[in-house]
């Protein structure tokens, strides 16, 4: 008898709190988030993924989505292709999301554009390539945060015109990234009427740049581009030195980290990079749009990480705070909220999005800001 | 951002496939930079400059390709952890001089005895209790203390490249025209003075004869008193230890992250085999020109080749001389691997 009233019990207990579980599931909101949070490109999930649970934390506070809460529903994808496939394809079937975030990298964003495609769920990028969401008309359920890569190249272009150089050596590493931009610097060239008399690469473990460098020399360039996001750029900027080279040197938006300012020391002061304002938020003019939000954004993370805020960061807050906007004002609906997207006007940390229905970044040139370094520090080009 | 997994051995492929189609481009170009020139003050510099880029670059090859050699002279393996002994190297060394201020002698001992300790651990818990050691499972299980220390490094070193000072100033020194980093010389010259102690302790000393005669003929060397167990575990710390000098010296230059192992092992495996594996002068040899003839080929015809150069060199040469450029090809027949 006592042993038949315990299965009883368990047996509604268990009914009762698989009841509740569906309540739960009609009630909360469910979002996707895919990040390269270990493996190669964990630098980026990293920040990606706790500025979402910090966002995340922060929207439920306030009362949620119209009194609904946000459930997030993280998944690490490596940074590997098979791997983010396989956890959207979870987080689409058993999860049910009504939208996803990431992933990280341009490949692994690409790997997944078709699924989501066919799923008809809006997705959400934090990855840099163009291609991602171009063009809009076969990407219509694909959108991103970060800024483009050509617009990087175009404000550097812009930056050369107005000093009258014409002839530049670009040397980049050859890496996704880097290839990616060293094609961006070639086609983009002829629109400014630039002319690059050497090309030159190196591979990311490379040590020394000098001989690339003597035959940027010897092609009598008047500035050079160095192209790439990894810890070898740093080696650029004092092979520079050494030879004694007195040309300007840019870089690319991948030089933004204070980290890479530091190994390039002495030899890195007063190189010129565009970036997101993040990186030099309290040189940003007061009055600028974006101020508020860089500021709110980075005193946040800076206090609740103990950690130093980077831009990767800003492109999950950017694409968290576009979609629940959207779904504050349509509910939970995929369609619903990919129409809205599209209509989206946002002062986010990578720049103001102007989202359309052939725009899915929604950013342009003047998402970048010219940068320099200053006694190791990035700050505004004012000139 | 844009990241596109990096994979070397693709890489180096997708690389050897270009070059072979853009042959007649290559050699257009190689005429254009080297007869379009006459033989000025300029030229010479520039081959100077190459020269000390090439020999840079060696020189860690060389390093690399010493642990290689130690520890295949001992077991017959080859040892997919030796990359994690430089990174392990590199990190411990920022550490002590970045964060805990030691002046930079004492760290570089402190960081070379505690990669050494590491070794013999390595040697001590996953080679040394393997009952039947067969060439092939102890290279899974290197393989497997690769990733372990791969994990534990990221643990304790976190995923962002880290960065030390120079050794002596960050000056340059000029040369003929050319110019060099002070930290080059220092590479070189610790490369030399491991050179040095290598052949003084395997010619000069007892332990160093017995590790030749185990590398020569192990049954022959036990027969004759030899320890060849205690032969395996030195090789372990010598090679772990050079490793841990290698990372030393070049994370001034090229920063350290926990995931590097794998990339700066292969070239240096590269030397190895080039050399003649098991032959650590050979490897010197073929790390110093693997260097050399990659900074010719960026400098006079494009650095988008330099490393399909040094890979069409090396099958070359594998091609002509299986056992490598210093190898012997009857001590190769009688090797498992």
């Amino acid at each position: 008898m006592k042993k038949r009233s315990v299965f009883l019990l368990a047996a509604l207990a268990m009914v009762l709190s698989f009841s509740s579980a569906i309540t739960a599931m009609a009630e909360d909101i469910h979002v996707g988030c895919i990040f390269a949070i270990t493996g190669k490109a964990s630098w980026l999930g990293e920040p990606e993924r706790n500025t979402a649970e910090m966002v995340a934390k922060k929207i439920n506070a306030a009362g949620g989505i119209n009194g609904k809460k946000l459930v997030l529903h993280i998944e690490d994808d490596q940074g590997d292709n098979t791997q983010a496939v396989n956890a959207v394809n979870k987080l689409i079937k058993k999860d049910k999301v009504c939208a996803i975030i990431g992933p990280s990298t341009s490949g692994t964003s690409m790997a997944v554009v078709p699924i989501v495609q066919e799923a008809k769920i809006p997705l959400l990028s934090c990855a840099g390539a163009a291609v991602i969401v171009e063009p809009a008309s076969e990407r219509k359920w694909v959108f991103k945060t970060p800024q483009k890569d050509s617009d990087c190249v175009k404000r550097i272009y812009d930056h050369m015109k107005g000093k009258g150089i014409k002839d530049i050596g670009i040397i980049s590493s050859t890496s996704g990234f880097g290839d990616a931009g060293r094609n961006q610097l070639k086609k983009i060239a002829a629109e400014y009427g630039i002319n690059i008399v050497a090309d030159e690469t190196y591979d990311p473990t490379a040590t020394d740049m000098t001989a690339q460098l003597v035959k940027i020399k010897n092609a009598g360039a008047q500035a050079v581009v160095n192209w790439s996001i990894e810890p070898a750029q740093a080696i650029v900027p004092q092979n520079i030195k050494q030879l004694k080279l007195t040309i300007p040197l840019y870089q690319s938006h991948g030089f933004g980290n204070l980290k890479y300012a530091a190994a390039a020391g002495e030899a890195g002061e007063g190189l010129i990079f565009p970036a997101g304002r993040l990186l030099a938020v309290d040189t940003v003019a007061d009055d600028h749009p974006q101020k508020k939000v860089l500021v709110d954004y980075r005193n946040e993370y800076e206090s609740t990480y103990k950690d130093k805020v980077s831009t990767f960061g800003g492109h999950a807050y950017d694409a968290l705070y576009i979609l629940t906007n959207a779904m504050k004002k349509v509910g939970d609906d995929p369609a619903k909220i990919r129409d809205e997207i599209e209509k989206t006007e946002f002062v986010g940390t990578a720049g103001i999005f102007k989202f359309s229905p052939t725009d899915h970044c929604g950013l342009d040139k003047t998402a970048f800001e010219m940068l320099t370094v200053k006694n190791g520090k990035f700050v505004v080009l004012t000139e | 951002m844009i990241w596109i997994q990096h994979d070397p051995v693709i890489d180096s492929g997708h690389i050897l496939l270009k070059s072979l189609f853009f042959y007649p481009v290559l050699k257009k170009q190689i005429r254009k930079n080297i007869t379009g020139r006459a033989m000025t003050e300029s030229t010479i510099s520039d081959i100077l400059q190459f020269m000390f880029m090439g020999i840079q670059r060696g020189c860690i090859y060389a390093l690399a390709a010493i642990g290689f050699n130690m520890i295949y002279n001992a077991t017959g393996i080859i040892n997919f952890a030796q990359g994690e002994f430089v990174v392990i190297g590199g990190l411990m060394m920022v550490t002590l001089t970045m964060t805990w201020n030691l002046p930079i002698p004492l760290a570089f001992l402190l960081t070379t005895a505690f990669v050494t300790l590491i070794g013999i651990a390595m040697e001590r818990f996953t080679i040394n209790p393997v009952k039947h050691p067969t060439v092939l499972r102890l290279i899974i299980i290197t393989i497997a203390v690769s990733i372990i220390i791969k994990g534990a490094a990221m643990c304790f070193w976190g995923k962002n490249s880290h960065f030390m000072r120079h050794f002596s100033s960050a000056e340059t020194l000029d040369f003929y025209g050319a110019t060099i980093l002070p930290q080059t010389i220092w590479i070189i010259g610790i490369l030399l003075f491991i050179v040095a102690g290598y052949i003084f302790f395997f010619n000069y000393t007892m332990t160093g004869k017995c590790m030749r005669a185990c590398a020569i003929n192990r049954d022959a060397a036990r027969l004759a008193g030899i320890n060849d167990r205690k032969m395996v575990m030195l090789s372990f710390a010598l090679s772990a230890g050079i490793g841990a000098i290698a990372g030393i010296i070049i994370t001034p230059i090229i920063q350290m992250d926990y995931a590097r192992g794998a990339l700066l092992g292969i070239k240096g495996f590269g030397a190895a085999v080039l050399g003649g594996l098991g032959n650590s002068m050979g490897a010197i040899i073929a790390g110093v020109l693997i260097g050399v003839l990659e900074a010719l080929a960026a400098g006079y015809i494009s650095s988008h080749y330099m490393d399909a150069i040094a890979l069409i060199i090396l099958l070359l040469v594998l091609f002509v001389r299986p056992s490598g450029l210093f190898g012997s090809s009857e001590a190769m027949r009688l090797k498992e691997f």
